[in-house]
Parts: structure tokens; C-alpha cells; sequence
């Protein structure tokens, strides 16, 4: 077997250049623990490998104007965890990052990474989707800025063209008022996969009234979801008296397991309503959010 | 683009305080690179997918999965391995005392990586609590101790002392106990 080239551009540009020549036959790797799991499974032989390691600036965490926070794809989990500003602007994002396996991987890791690689029994997509998280990506076209929730296509596959990468993470400010939780269920170890992983988001006016909802699900489909039908019924709601039979309801008919070694589908369905059902009746029992 | 790294390629990096220009293909991996490469047969490889943490190095003082890591992407930077944490002199440093003196090992084939893990914690967290051990060390996989030993090792390492916390005295300190391991009496003499 022939070791792939290995180049270390210097710039995002360069990088774009590179992939643009070697098309399918490069492949991007950031902390690159993902991807030398999928090596050494064979799941990708690529004859080149762009390593982004050596282009700086693009790991900074930072207030963008409006509150929100920037996120630059190559700063590591470890980093976005322990990050003064990201605990204070939006610690549930702090808090399911900080749950991905240990913090040797965290190390190393990266949240680009971690989104483009699409594995949907990760952590982070989950709670990002519940925070109407945007991806800046930027290739030989130019740059754009998408929903994360189109972001996904299938199992370990992106909207990411072969010269396309993932520069940068965008969270809108959180409405102080909002109720946000992750919960991440695991039968094993602590350090595994989620059986399943549900993150959710209430926006809740002084009275109690639901103004809207996130339902955001991980390990229960091909692609990290958010569960709309469930999101609907949360909306105007309240949160003294969420409908949560009936939320329970349209995330099992929504999610789409597959049997594993963490559950067979029915159980995952099962569990799916059951773990959405208990971060609900979590949110609603916090104490009374400042107006 | 001429590919360039298919024939092996010189990487500077630095091992144990140690300038080295390796020359190996740069997706050979650290674990590979440090046994086969360098002699540096300290750190052991277990699961080979990131899980057991008996590969734990460190990387410019951060604590890393040496069979998870390209060696192409450690061009520069500084690699710490269980030897460099022991002594020149063979001295084992204060960490590795607490834990010959409390029994945080058995076999031994985990010992590096806890070792190299908890010393990764105490620069971080020099007086961790007990959670904060567990919750560290949980990446550091041990299939003999029960991880009594090594969490008491941790701690003692820290500066806390038996009384303080849910540890026992030092193995040198315990009366003689025909019975050998029984825990239930560690739990009463704990938390009573």
C-alpha cells in the first residue's frame, strides 16, 4: 500500500487550491482522530491528504456583533467546552461537547471536524441544531453560509464539494428566556456513542408561553435531525403544560433507527420519546426564567 | 500538484526535550513511529481506536491518542511519552511514587497511559477532587485494580490525604489484612 501524500497547506486558499487539483482523491483531515478511524477500517484510502493543521487563525472562538458566537472550525472540542465566552453565551453547547468520549479525543478533535465528518451519533450537531447553528464554507466558488440543518445528507456525507471545507461555526445569540438541554443516553460507558441524544429548546415568554421550540435528535437517523412535527406542537404551547404525550408521539413516528450494538430500532424509537419526554419535563421544572 | 509524501519524508519534531528529524512516511502513525522508530516502547498500544488510553502521550503538554495521530501532523511540535516523565536518572516523578505507594496497578500494561494521563491532569487541576479524577481518567481503561489504586494514587499526588477524602492509607501504611480486599470494610471505615 502506498502512503498517501501528505501536504500541509498554509491558508484556507491554499487548501482550496490544493483539493481543486487533486479532486476526489483528496481528503481533508482536522484533528484527525475520525479519520484515521476510518483508515484504518478502510472505509477511505485517499492517495492525498490535506492536513489543515498548519493554517492558523482559524481555531479562534469569538462574540460576533449581534452576541452571537463565531466559532472557527479547527478549534478543538476541548477548546469550545472550556471556553469562558461559550460557556457564558450558550453553556448547553459547552456542556454536549465537553460529552464527546474523553477529553484525550476532545484534545485533539476538532468541531469543524467533528460536523464534516456527519457521523450522526455525534454529540455536537444535536445541540447545534436545537441552537439554529450556521456553517460558513468556503471553496473554489467563494464563500457561502448555510443552515447546519441542510448541511447533512447521509451517514458521513456533507453538502461539502471535493474542494469545499467547513471554515467556521455560527451560533445566534440565545434568548435569555430560552429553556436549552442535552440529554445523551448511555446504556454502555461514558465514554460511547449515544444510544440516542436529544437536545431541545424552549423560547418562553414571561407568562409562560412558548413562542417557539427546537427538537433536535442524534443516533436515531442517517443525519442528525430536528423533529418538526414535534417542534410544532411545542409552539404556542406552555411550558406549565407542555403537550408532551403527543410530542412523545411525532418523535417516534419521526425518528429512523437502525439496529446496532446500542439497540435494536424499536428500542431507540422507545427511547427517543422517552429521553425527549424527560429533557421536557426537565426544562419545564427549571426555575422561572428572568424576564 | 506533485505528490510529494508517498516516498518517506523527513518530520521534525521534538521527543522527550529531544530534536528528532524522523524519516517516515507522514501517515505513519505515533504509536507506530515511537515503538518501531525510536525504541520509545514505553507506551503500549491496546484497543488501536482511541478507546483504552494506553497509548496517552502528550503533544506540546496536552494529552493526546498517540494511535489516532498522523506523525505528519506533528511537525514542530513537542511529544512527552512516559519517559520523558520519569526521570534521566530512571527517578520515578512524584505521580509515579503515589502510584507504586498505593497500588494504582496490577499488571501493568495500562500504567503508562494512567500515568501520562493523571500527570496531564495535575498540570491543569493540581488539587483535583475525586469526580474530577474519575471524570479525567475515564479514558485510561484498567481491567485489573477496580480503579481504587489508581484515583487514591491521583489524589495523594495532588497533596490530599487519607481523612480527607475516600482514600485509604498508602499500601505501606495498611495493617496486614488476612481477609485481603475487602472493600465493604473500606466503605464503612470511609463514610461511616
Amino acid at each position: 500500500v502506498t502512503a498517501p501524500a501528505w501536504h500541509r497547506p498554509a491558508s484556507v486558499d491554499e487548501a482550496i487550491a490544493l483539493l481543486s487539483e487533486l479532486g476526489e482523491d483528496g481528503s481533508v483531515v482536522a484533528g484527525a482522530t475520525a479519520h484515521t478511524l476510518l483508515r484504518k477500517q478502510g472505509l477511505v484510502s485517499p492517495s492525498a491528504i490535506v492536513d489543515l493543521g498548519a493554517i492558523d487563525g482559524l481555531d479562534g472562538i469569538v462574540l460576533t456583533p449581534d452576541g452571537g458566537l463565531a466559532i472557527g472550525a479547527l478549534a478543538t472540542l476541548r477548546a469550545v467546552e472550556t471556553s469562558p465566552i461559550v460557556r457564558e453565551r450558550a453553556p448547553m453547547l459547552a456542556h454536549a461537547v465537553g460529552r464527546v468520549a474523553t477529553v484525550r479525543i476532545r484534545n485533539q478533535a476538532t468541531l469543524g471536524g467533528n460536523l464534516a465528518h456527519a457521523d450522526p451519533a455525534q454529540d455536537p450537531p444535536v445541540i447545534l441544531l436545537a441552537l439554529d447553528a450556521q456553517v460558513d464554507v468556503a471553496g473554489p466558488d467563494g464563500r457561502r453560509r448555510l443552515p447546519l440543518e441542510d448541511f447533512f445528507v447521509d451517514v458521513f456525507e456533507t453538502v461539502l464539494g471535493p474542494a469545499e471545507l467547513l471554515t467556521s461555526i455560527v451560533v445566534p445569540p440565545v434568548p435569555a428566556t430560552s429553556l436549552v438541554g442535552y440529554e445523551k443516553f448511555l446504556p454502555r460507558t461514558a465514554d460511547d456513542y449515544a444510544t440516542v441524544s436529544v437536545a431541545a429548546r424552549l423560547d418562553v415568554e414571561p407568562d409562560g408561553a412558548v413562542r417557539d421550540a427546537r427538537v433536535a435528535l442524534g443516533s436515531v437517523a442517517s443525519v442528525p435531525m430536528r423533529a418538526a412535527e414535534a417542534e410544532a406542537l411545542l409552539r404556542g404551547s406552555s411550558r406549565r403544560d407542555l403537550p408532551i404525550d403527543a410530542v412523545v408521539e411525532a418523535v417516534t413516528a419521526a425518528v429512523d433507527p437502525v439496529d446496532d450494538v446500542r439497540g435494536s430500532a424499536a428500542y431507540k424509537r422507545e427511547m427517543a420519546g422517552l429521553w425527549t419526554a424527560r429533557l421536557l419535563r426537565r426544562l419545564a421544572a427549571a426555575p422561572p426564567v428572568a424576564a | 500538484v506533485t505528490p510529494r509524501a508517498e516516498a518517506p519524508s523527513a518530520v521534525r519534531l521534538e521527543v522527550n526535550g529531544q530534536a528528532r528529524e524522523l524519516t517516515v512516511t507522514p501517515d505513519r502513525l505515533l504509536i507506530d513511529v515511537l515503538r518501531d522508530e525510536l525504541g520509545l516502547t514505553g507506551t503500549k498500544e491496546g484497543c488501536s481506536i482511541g478507546v483504552c488510553g494506553l497509548c496517552s502521550v502528550l503533544v506540546d503538554g496536552t494529552l493526546m491518542t498517540a494511535c489516532l495521530l498522523p506523525v505528519g501532523k506533528l511537525e514542530g511540535h513537542a511529544v512527552t511519552t512516559i519517559e520523558g516523565i520519569t526521570g534521566p536518572d530512571g527517578a520515578l516523578s512524584p505521580l509515579q511514587a503515589a502510584f507504586v505507594r498505593h497500588g494504582g496497578l496490577q499488571c501493568g500494561i495500562c500504567t503508562p497511559g494512567q500515568v501520562v494521563a493523571a500527570t496531564a491532569l495535575l498540570a491543569e487541576v493540581p488539587q483535583p477532587d475525586e469526580s474530577q479524577v474519575r471524570d479525567w481518567m475515564t479514558g485510561n481503561l484498567c481491567r485489573c485494580t477496580g480503579y481504587y489504586g489508581i484515583v487514591e494514587a491521583v489524589l495523594a499526588a495532588s497533596g490530599a490525604t487519607p481523612g480527607e477524602l475516600d482514600m485509604r492509607p498508602p499500601l505501606d501504611e495498611r495493617p496486614l489484612d488476612p481477609g485481603g480486599h475487602d472493600r465493604s470494610a473500606h466503605a464503612d471505615a470511609g463514610h461511616a
